[in-house]
C-alpha cells in the first residue's frame, strides 16, 4: 500500500530518506508552510506532554547528575562526586553481577521456551486458537498481581511448589529465600510473564517462511530435523535476535520482579539497577547518585537501541 | 490472526508416517496440557483463592475446589480492602492515560503528517529520539519535575495528572499514528483544503474516520498498558487514598486477610482478561503490528 501512496504522493517524497531529485519542487515548498493557528494547536498537546515529560526530564537526568539536592536547598554543583560515589558503592558491583546473571539465566531458560512453544504451537493445526490464547494469557495477569502469586506458590512452608516437590518425593526448596536460588526463581517467575508475547511474535515469523522451501527440501529428500534447522531456523535467525536484544534492554529494566518478590534480597542478590536507583532516590533522597545512574543506564540502554534499530532496519522482513 | 501457514515444517506425507503422527500427537498432548496449565491455571487459582478459607490455602495449595466456598470473601475484599475504592482509582488513571495518549498521538500524528509545519521533522526527530532513552530512565527527573513543574511551576504530585501526562508522552503511539496517516491518500487533504476545509474539519471530518483501526491499536496498548503500571503510580500518588489497585496489592497483602488479598487480586485481572476476549482480533494484530512485547 505504501508504494502506492509514494507512486501517487509526490510530498511523500518529502518524508523518504532518498528524495528523489527527479520530483518538481514546489510540492515540497508547499508542503513546508507555516502552520496557521488551528495547526499550531493540533501540534500542542504534543509539544507540551513531551516537552514537559519527555524532553525536560531526559536533559534534567544529566543536570541531576552534577549536582547534589535535597529539594529544599537549591541544588549545588558537584561535578563528578555523584559518580565517584557510585563506583565506590560495593552495591553497584553487585547490581552489575545480579543483571548479567539474570541475563545468562535467561538465556539459558528463559529464551528457548518461546522457540520451542511457538515450533511446536505452528505444528498445532485445529487447536492453533486455543494454543495461542492459552500461552497468552499470562500477559494479560497484571505483573503484580502474578508476582503475589508466585510469591505465595514460592512460600517455603506453604507455598505450592514445595507441596507439588513433596507429592513428587522430592526435597523442599528454599525457593526465594537463598542466594543460589532466588535470582533463578525470579528468571522463572519473568520468563512465565513474558513468554506469552514472544511466542506470538515467533508465530507469526514462522508464518512467514514460504513453502515452498520446505517442499523444495523435502523432495531434496532432507529429514524433518535438516528441515527444521536448515530451513526455518535461518528464517527466525533475524527475529531470535531481536527478541534476545530486546530481553537485555528488558532486562536492565527490571525493577517490580525483585521489588515485590524479594525487594532485592536475600544479601542483596536480586538488587537490579532500577531497584538500585529507587533506592538511592527514595529511600536514602540521593537523588544525584540516582539520577548519575540513571544517566549510565541511559547510555547503555540508547547504545542497545541503537543496535536493535540497525537490526529491525536489516531484517525488515521480520 | 490468520498466520496460519499454507503448510509448516511437517507435510501432509510426513503426518501419515505411524512414527512421526504418533510422537507428535503425544508431544503435542503433553504440550498443550503443559500450556493449559501453566497459562490458564494460576488465573484459576487465583478464582479459587478467592472463595477458600485462608488456613485451607496454607494447609492443602493443591486442592481444585473449597471445601466450603465463601463467596461472601469477594464483597469482603471489595469492601473491608476497599478493593473497589481502588480499582475506581485504576479506571480513572487508566481511562484519563488512555485519552492523553489519544490525544497526543493523533494530534501530534495529523500536524507531522498532514499539515506538515517547517520544524515538523526536527519535533518528529526529537519525538523519536525519546524511543532510545526508555521512560525508566528518566523516573528520577520525571518525579522531580511533577514535584515542581518548569517554567509555570507548581506540583502535580499526588493528582491523577501525574500518571495522565506523563503517559502520553509515548514516542511510539505518535510513531505508528504517523506511519498510518502518511499511507493515507494525500489528494482527500488537498481535495477537502481545496473546498475551503479548515484545519479542525480536516482533522475530524476527514482523516480520523478513517482512522479506526489505528486508534484501535493505540487504545488497546494504551489501556493494557497502563493497567499494568506498577512503578510510576506508586512514585507518583504517594497518598493511600488515591493508588490504583496495583499499588495497594502489595501493601495489602503486608497485613490483610490473605484470602481476601487473594480475591483483590481476582479482581484486578478480571477487567484485562475481558478486554482480551472482547478485542482478541485486535490484540493479537496490533502484536504482529508492532512487534513489541506487552
Amino acid at each position: 500500500m505504501t508504494e502506492v501512496q509514494q507512486r501517487y504522493t509526490p510530498t511523500r517524497a518529502a518524508d523518504t530518506a532518498t528524495p528523489s531529485a527527479d520530483r518538481p519542487r514546489p510540492a515540497r515548498r508547499r508542503s513546508r508552510r507555516r502552520l496557521g493557528l488551528g495547526g499550531l494547536v493540533t501540534l500542542l498537546p504534543l509539544l507540551l506532554v513531551f516537552g514537559y515529560f519527555g524532553w525536560w526530564p531526559i536533559g534534567q537526568s544529566v543536570v541531576l547528575s552534577v549536582q547534589q539536592t535535597n529539594l529544599v536547598d537549591p541544588p549545588a554543583w558537584v561535578g563528578v562526586d555523584n559518580f565517584r560515589y557510585l563506583f565506590t558503592d560495593p552495591l553497584l558491583w553487585t547490581t552489575l553481577r545480579n543483571t548479567a546473571w539474570f541475563v545468562v539465566l535467561a538465556l539459558l531458560f528463559g529464551f528457548p521456551v518461546p522457540v520451542v512453544l511457538a515450533l511446536f504451537g505452528s505444528e498445532l493445526q485445529r487447536l492453533g486458537g486455543v494454543f495461542r490464547v492459552l500461552v497468552y494469557l499470562p500477559v494479560l495477569v497484571p505483573p503484580v498481581v502474578a508476582l503475589l502469586l508466585w510469591k505465595w506458590f514460592y512460600d517455603p512452608d506453604f507455598g505450592l511448589f514445595n507441596q507439588v516437590l513433596g507429592v513428587a518425593g522430592l526435597d523442599p526448596r528454599p525457593w526465594l529465600q537463598s542466594t543460589a536460588t532466588a535470582m533463578p526463581s525470579l528468571v522463572l517467575a519473568t520468563t512465565w510473564a513474558h513468554a506469552g508475547s514472544t511466542v506470538l511474535i515467533y508465530l507469526a515469523a514462522l508464518a512467514g517462511v514460504p513453502s515452498e522451501l520446505y517442499e523444495a527440501a523435502e523432495i531434496d529428500g532432507a529429514s524433518i530435523w535438516r528441515r527444521l534447522w536448515h530451513v526455518t531456523m535461518p528464517h527466525l535467525r533475524g527475529v531470535l535476535l531481536i527478541m534476545l536484544l530486546l530481553q537485555i534492554i528488558g532486562t536492565f529494566q527490571i525493577f517490580t520482579e525483585p521489588f515485590i518478590l524479594t525487594d532485592g534480597g536475600p544479601e542483596d542478590s536480586t538488587v537490579t539497577v532500577l531497584l538500585l536507583i529507587y533506592r538511592y532516590a527514595f529511600l536514602n533522597g540521593d537523588y544525584g547518585t540516582a539520577a548519575a545512574l540513571s544517566v549510565l543506564l541511559a547510555v547503555v540502554l540508547a547504545t542497545l537501541s541503537a543496535v536493535y534499530l540497525r537490526l529491525t532496519r536489516k531484517w525488515s522482513t521480520t | 490472526m490468520s498466520t496460519e501457514p499454507a503448510r509448516s515444517v511437517l507435510s501432509a506425507a510426513d503426518r501419515r508416517r505411524p512414527t512421526v503422527r504418533w510422537t507428535l500427537r503425544v508431544a503435542q498432548a503433553g504440550l498443550l496440557l503443559a500450556v493449559a496449565i501453566a497459562g490458564a491455571g494460576p488465573i484459576l487459582w487465583v478464582a479459587k483463592g478467592a472463595i477458600s478459607p485462608t488456613l485451607e490455602l496454607l494447609q492443602e495449595p493443591l486442592r481444585l475446589w473449597p471445601t466450603e466456598p465463601e463467596w461472601e470473601n469477594l464483597l469482603l475484599a471489595w469492601r473491608e480492602l476497599r478493593v473497589g475504592r481502588y480499582l475506581l482509582n485504576t479506571v480513572v488513571l487508566v481511562g484519563g492515560s488512555w485519552f492523553v495518549q489519544l490525544l497526543v498521538a493523533t494530534t501530534g500524528a495529523f500536524a507531522l503528517s498532514v499539515l506538515r509545519p517547517r520544524y515538523g521533522r526536527l519535533v518528529y526527530a526529537a519525538v523519536l529520539a525519546t524511543l532510545f532513552i526508555p521512560g525508566t530512565t528518566s523516573l528520577v527527573a520525571l518525579y522531580l519535575t511533577i514535584l515542581d513543574l518548569p517554567i509555570t511551576g507548581g506540583s502535580i504530585a499526588n493528582t491523577p495528572w501525574a500518571v495522565w501526562l506523563p503517559a502520553g508522552a509515548q514516542a511510539f503511539n505518535v510513531l505508528i499514528m504517523k506511519q498510518f496517516f502518511d499511507a493515507l491518500p494525500r489528494e482527500l487533504y488537498e481535495a477537502a483544503m481545496v473546498d475551503g476545509a479548515g484545519t479542525w474539519r480536516l482533522f475530524w471530518l476527514i482523516v480520523m474516520p478513517m482512522s479506526g483501526p489505528i486508534v484501535a491499536v493505540v487504545s488497546l496498548l494504551a489501556v493494557m498498558g497502563a493497567w499494568k503500571e506498577f512503578l510510576w503510580p506508586m512514585v507518583a500518588i504517594s497518598d493511600t487514598e488515591q493508588q490504583p489497585l496495583a499499588v495497594a496489592l502489595p501493601r495489602l497483602a503486608e497485613s490483610a486477610e490473605q484470602n481476601q488479598v487473594i480475591a483483590g487480586m481476582l479482581i484486578a485481572t478480571i477487567p484485562p482478561l475481558v478486554i482480551f476476549f472482547v478485542f482478541q482480533r485486535h490484540i493479537v494484530r496490533g502484536i504482529g503490528f508492532t512487534g513489541l512485547k506487552g
